[in-house]
């Protein structure tokens, strides 16, 4: 790093549970922000939008959520993808029910529905735990696409089966439909992840925070020293499954436009938001944007490399994309089972000690 | 007889045959979670692996063909022979060594001590590998797969079942495919097989060890590595003969890999550390959701077969936290 510090100088409890506890950081956050909500608006297109940013964002919502429930809490969940589906749907409900209202309003309400899912499937984490619960959530994945699938009250009687997210504006922008500008759309969800992440963080290092890593590290411990697993518990699914409804949501109306809830929300996608904490880092804010990040650059860069610069069939390079990402997280495991956030950790240690190691 | 009452024969005794089909699979799961006490979500693709392995070598298929066309400008596609089956099969149960011996090696030798977990994650990254290296090998288009397997249904059974309509006429004997009965007599000889071996050899009783406990089995001088690469490929048999069955019976494509995931709740409901509790959980989960099927589902809009299993599985933990079959969880601080 660019620093070094002097001495470990804190005073009061505040200073010593900041999140950035060093000036040139919390700097370098407030640059990033700004960059972020000042200069990328202006010089985005279509194909940044579309191919990069908007999924990184959306993704990366979703993997705060996944991370407060895996990381956090200890409570393995396959269930992403159909948490997602509820998001979806109740903000196209909303969004069809009450054209007028603004669609900040219509995705928090989306996402305090998941919650209200979420906690349901997540009651059976008091009496089941590990593998059992993993396979549990798999009841509400499988359930709820099914569900959505089948009443076609979610899809409002439409012929096709499938959801298709009409034109909202927000202040007069339209940020929803094939006419929304690229910043508009861009702009909304960089707000939520925002919001989002410090939710996230502000969370993790309270007491409910505190909280759920006791009943992660071992749960009856926890019991016995007074957390109550029922509170942590629940909170964490009602947490974790707000932020996943909000990325749902998004990830519908902004990013797709029109969702057939098999295809999208299926399985496949309850592992890619797993694979992006994992690769991440379990239990790490920071962690879940790099890992929504790596998972959402690896399939451009392959395509872009693969089929663009090598010429090989499409097929092969998605053949070649299972094997590189299977193969990732395994080496990631063997090497790094903290994940990116570790990785980031370590190098900021080493350099912070460099060129003089002892 | 009334009809319901005859059709929901035919469909609990075809719920019983699906359910042997799920257990074949399940059986996997259970060998490895034993001795390993890795959860191997990768069951399902190796199954899958399995059989394209299977049918790429009866046909003489050149493995990466695709690739190889595409790197160098060839225009390979097949060597011109063909394998019989059994010989196709002793193969692929090489191939099946090979791989478990490839896994060991790489990747759970470094992972040993790791927590349960990410152990799980690292299998999931295996089946994401696994289905790579499998499409890229053998290609991804459907294949039939035929190893000499009688199919279609049993006249023999319908025949003689057909008394029981008592004259109604709209019944014609009970429906059952012979794939299904080959399955079921199969995967009665492989549990006996199994347990067999696993309580009369000097092998499975090393196997057992290793369950019971690592260290201790490490201390009597027991090789863990050994061990471990016997119950991978003990898996990979069992997983080639489940890919056999359900790629004879619906062609050989990545939807076999997903069986993986019904073979889950027959997990659960039979306890992850039973042979018995696999075949139980799977002849329940079966008969389950075929009868659901059949009496609910045309009121709720089909397809309950999706998620039933699983919301069964659900309801069931919340009473028996450990399945019908699993060891007792025993948490200490």
């Amino acid at each position: 790093m660019f620093y070094r510090e002097a001495g470990d100088f804190k005073t009061s409890y505040v200073a010593d549970n900041q999140t950035f506890p060093i000036k040139f950081d919390r700097y370098r956050y407030y640059a990033v922000l700004a960059v972020a909500f000042g200069i990328i608006p202006f010089i985005i297109n279509d194909y940044w939008a579309n191919a990069l940013l908007l999924p990184f964002l959306i993704y990366a919502i979703a993997a705060i959520g996944l991370n407060i429930l895996v990381g956090y809490c200890g409570q393995v969940s396959l269930g992403t993808g159909g948490f997602m589906a509820v998001g979806a749907y109740a903000c196209y409900k909303l969004m069809t029910a009450f054209p007028d209202v603004s669609m900040f309003i219509h995705v928090l309400i989306a996402g305090a529905i998941t919650a209200v899912v979420g906690v349901l499937f997540g009651l059976p984490s008091l009496r089941i735990k590990g593998f059992y619960l993993a396979v549990a959530t798999l009841a509400a994945q499988f359930f709820l696409v099914w569900l959505f699938n089948r009443v076609p009250w979610f899809y409002n009687y439409s012929a096709s089966g499938q959801i298709n997210s009409p034109e909202r504006d927000v202040f007069g922008i339209i940020i929803t439909g094939p006419n929304a500008p690229a910043w508009a759309t861009y702009l909304f969800c960089l707000i939520f992840l925002t919001f989002s992440a410090v939710v996230a963080r502000n969370l993790t290092r309270g007491v409910t925070g505190r909280s759920w890593m006791a009943i992660r590290d071992m749960d009856i411990a926890a019991e016995i020293i007074g957390v109550n697993p029922l509170k942590a518990k629940m909170t964490a699914f009602a947490v974790s499954s707000f932020f996943i409804g909000i990325s749902g949501a998004l990830f519908f109306a902004l990013y797709l436009g029109a969702v057939e809830v098999g295809e999208v929300f299926g399985i496949q996608k309850s592992f890619t938001v797993l694979f992006m904490v994992i690769i991440g880092g379990l239990g790490s804010i920071f962690g879940s944007f790099a890992g929504a990040a790596f998972l959402v650059l690896l399939p451009v860069v392959l395509k872009v490399v693969g089929a663009d610069m090598l010429g090989w069939p499409t097929d092969i390079v998605a053949h070649l994309q299972l094997v590189i990402v299977g193969a990732l997280i395994i080496i990631f495991l063997i090497m790094e089972p903290h994940g990116l956030a570790q990785l980031w950790r370590v190098a900021k240690e080493k350099l912070r000690l460099w060129p003089f190691p002892h | 007889m009334p009809d319901a009452l005859l059709f929901g024969t035919e469909v609990f005794l075809n719920g019983l045959m699906a359910g042997v089909l799920y257990a074949l699979v399940a059986l996997g799961f259970v060998l490895i979670y034993k001795a390993s006490g890795i959860f191997n979500y990768a069951q399902g693709v190796m199954a899958l692996f399995a059989a394209m392995t299977l049918h790429g070598i009866m046909v003489g298929q050149v493995p990466f063909a695709h690739l190889i066309n595409a790197t160098f400008g060839t225009h390979i596609h097949h060597f011109g022979w063909e394998i019989p089956a059994l010989l196709a099969i002793v193969l692929t149960v090489i191939v099946m060594i090979l791989l478990a011996w490839l896994v060991q090696r790489y990747v759970f030798r470094h992972l040993v001590g790791q927590e349960p977990i990410i152990l799980f994650m690292a299998t999931i990254g295996l089946a994401y590998f696994l289905e790579g290296v499998a499409d890229l090998m053998w290609g991804s288009d459907i294949k039939t797969l035929d190893v000499g397997i009688p199919q279609g249904g049993s006249f023999w059974i319908e025949e003689n079942t057909q008394w029981m309509g008592m004259g109604n006429e709209n019944f014609y004997g009970f429906f059952l495919d012979k794939l299904d009965l080959v399955a079921t007599v199969i995967a009665a000889i492989l549990v006996v097989a199994l347990v067999l071996f696993s309580q009369y050899t000097k092998q499975g009783r090393a196997m057992r060890a290793v369950a019971d406990d690592h260290q201790a089995a490490l201390s009597v001088g027991i090789r863990l590595n050994s061990i471990w690469v016997l119950v991978w490929s003990v898996a990979g048999f069992v997983a080639l003969v489940a890919g056999i069955m359900w790629g004879s019976k619906s062609g050989v494509q990545f939807s076999l890999s997903l069986i993986a995931l019904k073979a889950l709740p027959v997990l659960m409901l039979g306890g992850f550390t039973s042979i018995p509790g696999a075949i139980v959980g799977g002849l329940i989960i079966g008969v389950g959701e075929k009868l659901f099927e059949f009496a609910v589902g045309p009121l709720v809009g089909g397809a309950t077969e999706n998620w039933f299993a699983y919301v069964l599985a659900l309801i069931f933990l919340v009473f028996r936290p450990q399945g019908l079959f699993g060891e007792k969880i025993i948490e200490r601080v």
